[in-house]
Formats: C-alpha cells, structure tokens, sequence
C-alpha cells in the first residue's frame, strides 16, 4: 500500500515539476507575442518620430543635413544644446499653414462623409446579395488594389481632363458645347479621395455588417416594426462601430493625402501633403517640413485616439 | 344529471378539435413550401384553435420550423393559403401580423436595455408612454424579471434571455404567439422547470401558442396537441396521450418514446380481439382491428407495459415470454433492463425501482432467468 502511494506520489511530483515547466514555456511565449509587434512600434514608428521631433526643433542651414545639430560639443568638451522653437512659431505665423491645415480638414471630412454615403449602402447590399455575387462583389472592392495607386489617378486625369473622355462624351451628346473645367479643381481632388478610399470605408463596414445577426430584422419586423424603422432603430446603431473604424481608415490617410490633391488639383488645392513635400524638397526646410508633419500628426491622434477606444469597447464585447 | 351536461360541454371547449362546429384560430389549407428542389413542406392541413398550446414536433429538416414561419410571414408559402381568426395572410406582410415569435437564438437587441427591448413593438403600436411603462411592468412581473429592466442582454443569463424574449413577444398580446424551439439553449434542469412555467404562463395570458421543438419530452409536458412531422408532412397530430398510446403508425410508435416493435402476422381478427403471430408467440389484442386475416403487421410494445418476474407464470398463454437479463441500465428512479430471449432477440424492460433494494443489491441481477407477460391492452397493433 506505501509503496503504491509513494510512487503516486512521485508521478505527482513529476506531472506538476512538468506542468510548472509547460506553463512557463507558455508564458515565456506569451512575452514574446507580445513583444514582437512592441518591437515593430519601437523601431518603425517611435524611432523615426523621435528623429522627425529632433529636426523639427532644428535651424536650416545649407549643409548635408540641411540642419543644426541638436547637442554640439565645444573643443572645451562643454555640451551645449540648442532647442529651436521657430517652425512652430513661423507654421502658426503664416496663415498660409493654419489655411492649409483648415482646407486639408475639410477636404477629408467632406470626403469621409461621402464615402459612408457611398460605401454604406454598398456594403449591406453586399451583406444582402447571394453567396456567390458576395464574393464576386468583395472581389471587385478589392480588385483596384492590384493596379498601381499612381495609373489609377492618372487614369482620372484622363477621364477629368479639358480634352478627356467625360468632356468629350459631354460635348458628343450635345449635351455641352465647352468642355466643363473639372481636372486642376477641388471637386476633382473630391472624386480622387472618394474613389481611392472607399474600399476603406467598404470593408470595415462590411465585416461589421457581416456579424449582425439577420434574425434581428426579423425580430423587429415581428413586432410591428416597418423595414425603415427597422433600419434606423436596429441596424445603424449596431453598425456604429464599422462606421466608426471606417471613417477613420478613410479620414486619417486622406487629411495627409499627396498624390491625389498634387496630380488632380494642380495648384489650385492646397492640402498639407503638399506643403510638406514643398517644403521638403523644394525649399529645402526639413526643420519646418518636420514641424508640419508634428502638428499634422496631433491633429490626427485625436481621431486615432477615438478609433482605439472604440476598437477596445467592441473587443471588450 | 345536469352536472354531467355541464362537464360534457366543458369537455368539448378544452377539446375544441372535436367539435364539428367550432371556429379555428388558424387554419392552414394545403400549405406547400419549396427552396428550389426541395420540398419542405407538402400539402399541410391544420386547424388550430383559440387557448391551445400546439406543438410541431419532429427532427432536424421535417419542416417544422418553416411551418412556423410562413405563420410569422417570413417565408412565403409557395401554394396553400393561411387564415388567422379568418383572415387570409397571404399578402400581410410580418410587421402587419397579429402574431409575434419567439426565436429560438431569443434575437434580443444588444444595443437595449430589457425594458427597451420589451417597449419595442409597443411603441410601434403608438401606444401612450405611460400604457408602455404599465405593460412593461406587468409583464415583467409575469416573468420574474423586475430587477432586471436596465440590464443589457449580454448581462443576463440565459435563462433570464429566454424570458425576455417570452415577454417580448408575450407583451404584445397577440392572437398567436409562435415559438421556435423556446427551451432548446437552456440547460436539462432549467429546461425541466421551464416547461412547467411556460404551460403556466400560457394559461394565465390565455394566448394561443404554436411551439416547434424537436424534444419529445418537452412536447409531451407542454401541449394541448401535438402534430408529429416527418419530411414535411403531418405524420400524426392528436393530444400527447393519443400520440404515445396510440400511434396510427410504425414510425409514431418508434419516434415517440421507444417501443419493442416486432414482426407479426394476423391469426384472427375478431369482434373484441386480435390474436397476432410473432417470434414473441402468439399475441393477445383485447380490441378489435380489423385487419384481414394473414395479413402482414407490427406489433409494439412500450417497454414500460412489460411486466418482470422471477417465478414461472401458473399456466401458459399469450402475452408471455421468458429470456435472460442480459443487461442493466440503473438510472435511478427506474431502470432498463434488456433481456434477451431465446432467439437471441434483445426486448426493453423499464420498471420503476419502488422497493429500495435491500443489502444494496437488486432483485433482478444480470444472468437471471426472468419471466415477461404483458396486459391484453397494452400491445399496439400497427398496420402502416
């Protein structure tokens, strides 16, 4: 009988010696999940936003770099710092920045709105088709993807141009004698913005959509309610979080956008991608080029900051 | 005298189906629906009537489910024609229905409190706020849940899920309240004492109810009738007794409850009595049938109607057999014993354990001869 429960008792000790092993196998694992995209944001993202804050608090000089160094040291061996805070000052100075910043704002909010009024209905009638035309459908959002970024815009200048295709079909219908002035204006920057990102308002709006319980409408329907009622009161407040995630997938990239408002507005529309690649290049500034992309990243963590809290509501149901 | 007039008409308002002449609540009227190919419903007949609990029981696909909701209007009937309190639905789209469901997922809106949950088709209705809050209230008292109004769904258990959705659908007092599978997410106990309190609750708000379930048990305890289905068509409908005493056919007498079912052969069918052949011998029936002599049939027996004993019968007869306890299945409260006969045919026995056993060893132990015999009433002759 002892023996019997010593050796119990020694297989007890080995299975637990072999759990505590497992487990701290697994929470090394754990660590290391972890770890990795931590990492990823350290190197890719803190690291270059580190070197864009040094630069921004810099003087241009005419040098390579084209800056002053932060932290010099004199041939005493003193240390001397020199913190900068003229770009900010001239950026918030000239109004040509605050109207730059203002017109990039409005740009995207406008072009947000209507890529939800475009990108919801399409989405629920993507929920709604039939299996086959859903894939067929999700296919097509995704298919522009696989063309450059670049040919599809100047696609648009083809189509917006004096000369383009949509004047000339104007012009052969009778239905205008001149052709509308349409490429080199906001409202062509508009059509770019719209086109280039409604996939992204789409697809968060139809991953939503797609774990929305159907029962529901029938629920509703059940109890008296008409299909637009049904609409309003059950399907738009559940799908408030994909309207959510969608309007900043399309708001944040589009406030910093440069290619569509450089090659469809021409000059005539100014947005803060723009500016920044001016003063960049052009000018040659990087310390006010960097205090542009600073300001224009806190004007962007604000809605960042929004979408975090509500991906954390929604991962916390 | 005239007390028993009075229990003859009280006999027929509680058995509205037998009467030639009262008026259905619902009345399906060869109801057919296809998906494409398939047919999951075929030339449906019912009538339904007012303060009955109906329910459609059958397995996965039988069409029950689809049944229940062509009642709601959520699929339309591809022929046929239903009538609610005489009004034919065909064009009466769901939200215009005097009916409401209750969905077998509960279909609860997340994004309301149970109160708003519940006020939702009241306020459809344009009813005054203050109706609203007094239905609300009394309706959640029906149910047990007046702690619960600013609760969220997902803060509820399931239980308290499945009676949201039973006042939800409850609170707009429709003429028929259809529930599909309302037991079926809970646990076996809650579920044991749900079935109690929904029966409860149906007669206290006297509302028609029409439930699909596919638990036969559950059907049992509830119903006033059961229609049994099987590839979309009614196999059976009757109250639960009728169903279990007196199936009209083989796959009934299979389906609900279980059954020894044997092959047999009429000897002689006479007036008040059938006598049957079968590898259990001979079969005495104390009812007439009328099925013709030598014809082929089945005959079953509910494994609760067999009697066990230890000691050989006094004389021999009909409805008699001997075998051997092959196994044991103790379940407590009775117990299945499968004994197997000379020809190696294996016949259920369920007894209740009434005596508790002495020393801890029961009477009937495996490798006993035992002795099995049956009432003349108790076999059920089955000719389809």
């Amino acid at each position: 009988m002892t023996v019997v429960n010593h050796s119990d008792e020694r297989a007890n000790h080995f299975s637990n010696a072999l759990l505590d092993v497992l487990r701290r196998v697994q929470s090394g694992w754990r660590t290391i999940v972890i770890l990795v995209p931590f990492a990823w944001l350290l190197i890719f993202f803190l690291a270059p936003f580190i070197v864009i804050a040094k630069i921004s608090l810099a003087e241009v000089v005419i040098a390579s770099p084209p800056f002053t160094r932060m932290i010099e040291w004199t041939d005493n061996g003193i240390m001397t710092i020199r913190i900068v805070f003229d770009n900010f000052l001239y950026i918030f100075d000239d109004d040509l920045y605050s109207r730059t910043y203002v017109n990039s704002l409005k740009v995207s909010i406008i072009s947000t709105f209507f890529c939800l009024l475009i990108g919801y209905p399409m989405a629920y009638g993507i929920i709604r088709s039939g299996p086959l035309a859903k894939k067929m459908l999700l296919f097509a959002i995704i298919l522009p993807f696989w063309t450059s970024f670049l040919l599809r815009v100047y696609a648009w200048m083809g189509l917006l141009a004096d000369q383009g295709t949509i004047n000339n079909i104007l012009i052969w219908l009778g239905i205008i004698d001149d052709p509308v002035r349409m490429l080199y204006t906001e409202f062509a920057v508009y059509i770019g913005i719209i086109y280039t990102y409604l996939p992204f308002m789409i697809l968060p709006l139809y991953a939503n959509m797609e774990k929305l319980d159907q029962t529901l409408n029938e629920a509703a329907a059940d109890l008296g309610s008409q299909p637009t009622n049904t609409f309003f009161k059950i399907t738009l407040p559940l799908t408030v979080p994909g309207i959510i995630a969608g309007s900043l997938l399309v708001f944040i990239p589009a406030t910093g956008e440069y290619i569509v408002p450089d090659l469809l507005g021409g000059g005539n529309v100014q947005m803060i991608g723009r500016l920044l690649y001016n003063e960049f290049s052009r000018n040659v500034d990087w310390p006010v080029a960097s205090a542009v992309a600073i300001v224009l990243l806190f004007l962007l963590v604000l809605p960042m900051a929004i979408y975090q809290y509500y991906q954390g509501k929604a991962a916390e149901q | 005298m005239v007390g028993q007039q009075a229990t003859g008409v009280q006999d027929i308002s509680e058995t509205p189906w037998l009467d030639k002449d009262a008026d259905s609540l619902v009345r399906i009227k060869g109801i057919t629906k296809k998906f494409g190919e398939f047919t999951a419903v075929n030339n449906v007949d019912l009538d339904i009537y007012q303060g009955e609990l109906f329910c459609l029981l059958g397995g996965s696909g039988c069409g029950k489910t689809t049944l229940l909701r062509m009642l709601a209007g959520f699929e339309t009937p591809t022929s046929g024609s239903i009538l609610i309190d005489g009004i034919d639905m065909s064009e009466v789209p769901p939200y215009e229905r005097p009916t409401n469901m209750m969905f077998q997922s509960y279909a609860l809106f997340p994004h309301m409190t149970v109160e708003k949950n519940i006020a939702f088709g009241l306020k459809q209705d344009k009813l005054p706020n203050s109706e609203i809050d007094d239905r609300i209230d009394g309706i959640l008292k029906l149910v047990e849940l007046q702690d619960y109004k600013k609760r969220r769904p997902q803060q509820l258990s399931g239980g308290q899920r499945q009676r949201v959705a039973l006042a939800r659908a409850l609170v707009k007092e429709p003429k028929l309240l259809l529930l599909d599978e309302p037991l079926a997410a809970l646990d076996k106990k809650l579920r044991k004492q749900t079935q109690f309190e929904l029966a409860n609750i149906q007669e206290q708000v006297g509302i028609t109810f029409v439930v699909v379930t596919h638990d036969q048990e559950e059907a049992m305890t509830l119903s006033s009738r059961i229609a049994v289905m099987d590839k979309g068509e009614f196999v059976q409908t009757g109250t639960p007794t009728e169903i279990y005493e007196f199936p009209d056919s083989r796959f009934i007498a299979d389906f609900i409850g279980s059954a020894n079912i044997l092959d047999g052969q009429i000897v002689k069918d006479g007036t008040d009595h059938v006598r049957v052949s079968t590898e259990l011998g001979e079969i005495y029936i104390d009812h007439g049938q009328s099925i013709k002599e030598g014809s082929p049939v089945w005959v079953a027996i509910r494994p609760e109607k067999i009697h066990l004993s230890k000691n050989a019968p006094k004389k021999s007869g009909p409805n008699q057999a001997v075998g051997m306890v092959d196994d044991i299945g103790y379940l407590g409260n009775t117990s299945i014993y499968k004994i197997r006969l000379a020809d190696d045919r294996i016949i259920d026995v369920t007894a209740p354990n009434q005596i508790r056993p002495k020393n801890r060893t029961h009477l009937i132990t495996w490798e006993d001869k035992i002795y099995l015999h049956w009432d003349a009433s108790s076999a059920m002759l089955l000719n389809k």
